[in-house]
């Protein structure tokens, strides 16, 4: 948690205690190293990302390691995921050409997911995503698989067509479509694929904090407390709010990252 | 709150600046479930959900097997049943038939036989009437010539039987009887 706020909390902080009220910032996001090593911090939130990548691994450890034809109770849970992932989003978005990408992508889903529901975890309490870093690395590999696809699929020249060369347009409008769609399939599809998730869990980690230090700030023996209890419904209200974003998230990015692949597949128009 | 520490901070950080070390982080995270997932726990999962899928498609498919062998088995039954039924009708007619001609063969033995006894009926009868003629005749012979003696006084008997007078008297009647018989 943001060090400085919490000290500020600690430190008793209070309406009517003299001291202005400690608003959250990018401080929340910005943390102290937990150790260095050859001038690398080591921070909370790539603790969290290897937690994460733990807490995957283990899961589906545990439900598919030793698979059983009548599954047992967790064995379904897993099953409800993975078929979740592989059917509601990967086959519905490429089709029957998505089965080799499933792997890849129920690992993307569940490993994003994770990462966002740290937000809520108590001791946790950091959507991993809301790093940039993080959303970049998985749009990275979104993107490389895309481009690597496309003209693997398309060869060079048809790659290119494939990327900037939309069908069903009249010619002289192509001046215009093929720099936009190039420029959009090639530099913005992974640059928003990566803030939206980014941005997502940052706004709704910033929400949450900002209501819980203000709950915190305005409990005082005065009528801030019924203020600062409005705060805290409002913390919990969002906290679960955050629940369905960070779920929606981590849906949305596969998902994109589907079609984008479908997009790579697709024959050539 | 010190505002010189939330100035340092924001002065330092960027929120859109990826830092080097945590993308490499992130993608070895990723990479490492990627990975595992990817390698072993996904494809063993799949496998056991297509042996499923063909589990419940076998049974299926069994069911289908039983029922079209039951179906079948039953269509045989009554085609048997049916041939059973034609056999016994074709059995049961050619007995019948069999039963008439042979009828019909006893009944012309019989026919047969009785035209034999009848004819050896009527051949006895003959050969009766045969003889009784002729021991009826000797007999009325010797009993006229006994008769025609005993009013002569002398015995006839050698004489007339000598002589034919009586056989030839008795033809006579024979002829008499026949003429008259056929003029009737």
């Amino acid at each position: 948690m943001g060090a400085d706020v919490q000290l500020a909390s600690e430190a008793g902080c209070h309406l009517n205690s003299g001291c202005g009220f400690p608003a959250p910032g990018l401080n929340e996001f910005d943390f102290k190293p937990i150790f260095t090593v050859g001038g690398v911090d080591f921070t909370k939130p790539m603790l969290l990302s290897i937690i994460c990548a733990v807490l995957v691994v283990v899961f589906f450890w545990a439900t598919f390691a030793k698979p059983k034809l009548v599954p047992g109770k967790l064995q379904i849970v897993g099953e409800i995921g993975y078929d979740f992932v592989k059917r509601s989003i990967v086959l519905e978005t490429i089709g029957k050409k998505g089965e080799k990408y499933v792997p890849m992508l129920v690992s993307m889903f569940f490993f994003v997911w994770i990462m966002n529901i740290m937000s809520i975890i108590p001791f946790a309490q950091f959507p991993v995503m809301s790093r940039i870093a993080y959303p970049v690395g998985l749009a990275a590999v979104v993107w490389v698989t895309y481009m690597t696809l496309t003209f693997k699929k398309h060869g060079f020249v048809g790659g290119l067509k494939n990327l900037c060369w939309p069908s069903g347009i009249p010619g002289w409008v192509m001046f215009i479509l093929v720099p936009i769609e190039f420029f959009s399939n090639i530099f913005v599809r992974p640059f928003t694929l990566a803030v939206r998730a980014f941005a997502n869990m940052f706004a709704g980690h910033l929400l949450i904090v900002v209501f819980s230090v203000a709950s915190w700030y305005l409990l005082s023996p005065s009528i801030g407390a019924l203020y600062g209890s409005v705060s805290f419904v409002v913390a919990a209200g969002l906290t679960a709010f955050e629940l369905l974003v960070q779920f929606l998230q981590a849906y949305i990015f596969v998902m994109l990252a589907s079609s984008y692949i479908a997009g790579a597949l697709e024959e050539a128009h | 709150m010190n505002p010189e520490v939330i100035l340092a901070a924001e002065e330092k950080m960027n929120p859109l600046l990826p830092a080097w070390p945590e993308v490499i982080i992130g993608l070895l995270c990723f990479f490492i479930v990627f990975g595992i997932l990817g390698k072993k726990l996904l494809p063993s999962i799949e496998k056991v959900l297509q042996e499923r899928r063909d589990a419940i498609e076998g049974g299926m498919e069994r069911a289908e097997t039983a029922q079209a062998e039951a179906q079948a088995l039953l269509e045989q039954y009554r085609a048997e049943l049916a041939e059973a039924r034609h056999e016994a009708a074709r059995i049961t007619e050619h007995a019948r038939e069999q039963g008439a001609a042979l009828v019909a063969e006893m009944r012309e033995e019989g026919q047969r036989q009785r035209e034999a006894i009848v004819a050896a009926g009527h051949a006895q009868i003959e050969a009766d009437k045969k003889q009784a003629t002729a021991a009826l005749r000797q007999d009325v012979g010797s009993l006229a010539s006994q008769l025609a003696s005993r009013i002569v006084g002398e015995s006839l008997e050698d004489h007339a039987r000598q002589s034919g007078v009586i056989d030839r008297f008795l033809d006579e009647l024979e002829a008499k009887a026949a003429a008259s018989a056929g003029a009737k």
